[in-house]
């Protein structure tokens, strides 16, 4: 009985909470790409080019993935330093990502396909945009983070913070390859 | 996991509970706190009387609405001066005008369906009964708990202010179906009104997603020692269902709305289409209205089950007590509410029999849905054989309870009806509808509810409710519902269309106008029922008769072991293990045996 209690409680709640939201977000996601596949198979779907620039961004999230997992090592090895250090430069990835699929947005804008364009296009801006909102989530709660590990009067020992930051930062990486994949494919 | 890691999330967990101890000690120290202990509080027993108080509110606007437009349809020719002086110029000589009558309407099917049905609902026993009755001192993130209540209230407030603004609230219809409600030019209903009604529902749709990754981790994560899945009462097991239902299905509701936000803001095309408004050739194009009608009710019909799952579980609860019974067929009921939620995510498209849809896929959805009545069925079996030879105790819970089987199996009947695609096409759209959702959702999911409320108001408020009062509400509620709406599947049947203004003026419904004006009799009547059970709730919250017992219903879960009114944490001291399932009633000559009790040691032979 006491081995099944603590079977358990190998997973924290909130990392189980955080599971959860990302099944969450995810059939969000389904829904916009399902919504497309719907509009594509219609008449007169339009298509173009994707801007070059999604792929730097994904340059950029996949290697913000790499430096928050070592962050997440840096913080078990309370080498609190270096973790600051990590997390900082994974939020200024997260902005430069931010910063890349505006410049995308622009790209497309000046090709002559705006917002208001064909719904092939419109599906472009918000899909991206609302994939942009959830890194962007990311980015405040690696600011909290940063926050926290400054604080002196109050020391975190628990891992599970970083952890539940991390996972999610994971997440949205792969959400986003996951939807450039689909909109290079589905075009 | 490593046994490292294990070791580490064990010393994260007791790191946890110490800080939860000091919390406790923190809030006992400042219980004159008003803010911390009834606002923002994080204890999931208030959140529970928040979301319950906030949705008795709404349920009395939305049912209010209600009455509203049943006058207009019950007395079309008569003129009510004191609807001009509460309405003002959307009853201009005390009569409702059409953009009135479609706003009433609309806002009655959104506040009934998602703020009082869902919120009020769910919200309200998910936060009571799961910590209560899996043995937890509280949610898994309690925080997050007060977060989904605070996104409901916000949600709340952004609803009812576009009751107030110029061009009235949404009117397009509680589904909002594109193009009109995306289009401020076609109605004054889809101007700003319908933009709060977004933002709203997006709120309401934060609020349902923390609050069901909460219930879901809990039941998962913290239940008590000995709590085996199979050894929750089935009150949990349908929250779980719901919360998961939730947690699916509300975000890709989510993202129809953000795709209509667009397509009235930022100049898309995702379900506009070459449309003329008021002379005005439109630059959209290529757009699908249908494509909106899918994403709305791949959220729309596990939605109904959102809301027909608590009010099962709870009845499932009160038959089996006060039955003195096991109930009937435990792994059944969950493996039919299982069947359910699997179910509901594969029949929406039977919303969408009359859009055009391929009659060959309109087959398959009519299989899937014909086959709901499968698990529907074995509940209802079950529930009938749980009462049957029961010693049965008839409190007003009970009775609310006998009132919802009786509601399901009416109502649910027509819906194999509904579900047959070549029916539907003569019945899509008429009050037989109405009747059957009415019946099957909206009476039934509110006679869980007061269930509900008779049966746990003990624990909610340390009081009973007038039994007396109890006992007419009951019935005025039963007879009322019936008379109210069995005349509506003849009316629907021959073949009077809903959402219509003024029925007098047509040739082939004339022949209905004065079994509407009955049904509008009805209506108010009922209406009034409900604010005798509204004034008794309030009453007994502070004058009510005291429990002197911990057990006032000799149930055997664990609710039942906390103290008569339970502080922040639920249990004084260790939280009770767990020994058998919650259904030993009537068990080796004893009345009830509670889940804390152990086996004994004839039982424990029986069990190898």
């Amino acid at each position: 009985m006491d081995a099944m209690s603590l079977q358990r409680k190998k997973i924290h709640p909130h990392k189980y909470s955080l599971w959860i939201a990302m099944g969450s977000i995810t059939m969000m996601f389904i829904g916009f790409t399902s919504a497309y596949v719907v509009k594509r198979a219609q008449a007169n779907w339009f298509t173009f080019q994707l801007p070059v620039i999604f792929w730097i961004s994904t340059a950029v999230i996949l290697t913000s993935s790499a430096t928050i997992q070592m962050a997440v090592k840096q913080f078990r090895n309370r080498n609190m330093q270096r973790y600051k250090q990590l997390i900082t430069l994974t939020a200024i990835l997260g902005v430069a990502f931010a910063v890349c699929q505006w410049i995308g947005f622009k790209q497309m804008n000046d090709m002559g396909l705006p917002l208001n364009g064909p719904a092939s296009v419109s599906f472009i801006y918000v899909i991206v945009s609302v994939h942009l909102l959830h890194v962007l989530g990311g980015v405040v709660a690696l600011l909290i983070m940063f926050g926290r590990a400054f604080r002196t009067r109050v020391r975190t020992y628990s891992a599970v913070p970083i952890e539940v930051a991390a996972t999610y930062w994971h997440f949205v990486d792969a959400l986003w390859i996951y939807l450039l994949i689909f909109l290079s494919i589905a075009r | 996991m490593s046994n490292e890691a294990t070791l580490h999330s064990q010393e994260v967990i007791h790191g946890a509970h110490a800080h939860d101890h000091d919390h406790d000690g923190h809030d006992h120290h400042h219980e004159g706190n008003f803010i911390s202990k009834y606002v923002f509080s994080l204890d999931h027993k208030t959140i529970a009387k928040q979301f319950l108080i906030t949705g008795i509110i709404w349920a009395i606007i939305g049912a209010f609405f209600s009455v509203l437009f049943r006058l207009q349809l019950g007395f079309p020719d008569a003129t009510f001066p004191w609807l001009e002086s509460i309405l003002g110029h959307w009853a201009k000589g005390g009569r409702i005008t059409p953009e009135a009558y479609y706003a009433l309407v609309t806002m009655h099917g959104t506040i009934l369906v998602f703020f009082v049905l869902t919120a009020g609902l769910s919200g309200t026993f998910s936060n009571l009964l799961i910590p209560l009755q899996v043995g937890a001192r509280d949610m898994a993130s309690p925080l997050m708990n007060c977060m989904s209540y605070w996104a409901f209230f916000l949600a709340s407030v952004v609803m009812m202010s576009s009751l107030f603004v110029q061009t009235g609230p949404a009117s397009g219809g509680w589904t909002a179906y594109p193009p009109l409600s995306a289009l401020g030019d076609a109605s004054i209903g889809s101007k700003i009104g319908m933009d709060l009604w977004l933002i709203s529902m997006a709120l309401f749709v934060v609020s349902q997603l923390l609050g069901g990754l909460n219930y879901i981790s809990t039941i998962l994560n913290m239940r008590t020692k000995g709590m085996t899945m199979t050894k929750m009462p089935l009150t949990i097991w349908s929250f779980f269902f719901t919360a998961v239902l939730g947690v699916l299905s509300f975000p890709v509701l989510l993202s129809g709305f953000i795709l209509l936000l667009f397509d009235r803001h930022g100049g898309t095309s995702f379900y506009l289409s070459e449309l003329f408004v008021a002379g005005k050739a439109l630059s959209n194009e290529g757009g699908s209205a249908i494509l909106y009608q899918h994403l709305f009710w791949f959220l729309g019909h596990p939605e109904v089950y959102i809301i027909i799952l608590p009010a099962m579980g709870m009845v499932s609860e009160i038959l089996a007590v006060n039955s003195r019974k096991p109930i009937f067929g435990y792994l059944a009921m969950v493996g039919s509410m299982f069947a359910i939620v699997i179910l509901a995510f594969l029949v929406w498209a039977h919303h969408m029999f009359v859009t055009g849809l391929n009659p060959f896929l309109g087959a398959f959805f009519v299989l899937l849905t014909l086959l709901i009545a499968v698990p529907s069925a074995i509940k209802v079996f079950n529930w009938i054989t749980t009462i049957w030879r029961g010693n049965l105790r008839f409190t007003p819970g009970m009775l609310f309870s006998i009132g919802f089987v009786s509601t399901f199996i009416s109502g649910g009947l027509t819906g194999i009806w509904l579900g047959n695609s070549s029916i539907d096409i003569h019945l899509h759209d008429t009050y037989f509808v109405i009747a059957h959702f009415h019946i099957v959702m909206g009476v039934s999911a509110f006679f869980g509810t007061f269930a509900g409320v008779y049966h746990w108001y003990p624990k909610l408020f340390g009081r009973y409710l007038n039994n007396t009062i109890a006992y007419i509400h009951f019935w005025i509620t039963l007879i009322g519902a019936y008379l109210i709406f069995w005349p509506m599947h003849y009316e629907g049947m021959a073949g009077m269309p809903r959402r219509y203004y003024d029925y007098s003026s047509w040739e082939s419904f004339k022949q209905f106008n004065d079994l509407n004006h009955f049904i509008s009799v009805v209506v108010i009547v009922v209406f009034a029922a409900q604010l005798m059970f509204v004034c008794n709730f309030f009453y007994s919250i502070f004058k009510g008769r005291k429990v002197t017992t911990t057990n006032p219903w000799d149930s055997t879960t664990l609710e039942w072991t906390t103290p008569i009114n339970p502080g922040h944490g639920n249990w004084v001291g260790e939280i009770p293990e767990v020994y058998r399932w919650p259904y030993d009633y009537s068990k080796n000559g004893k009345d009830f045996i509670p889940q804390t009790v152990p086996l004994s040691p004839d039982e424990e032979k029986e069990s190898h």
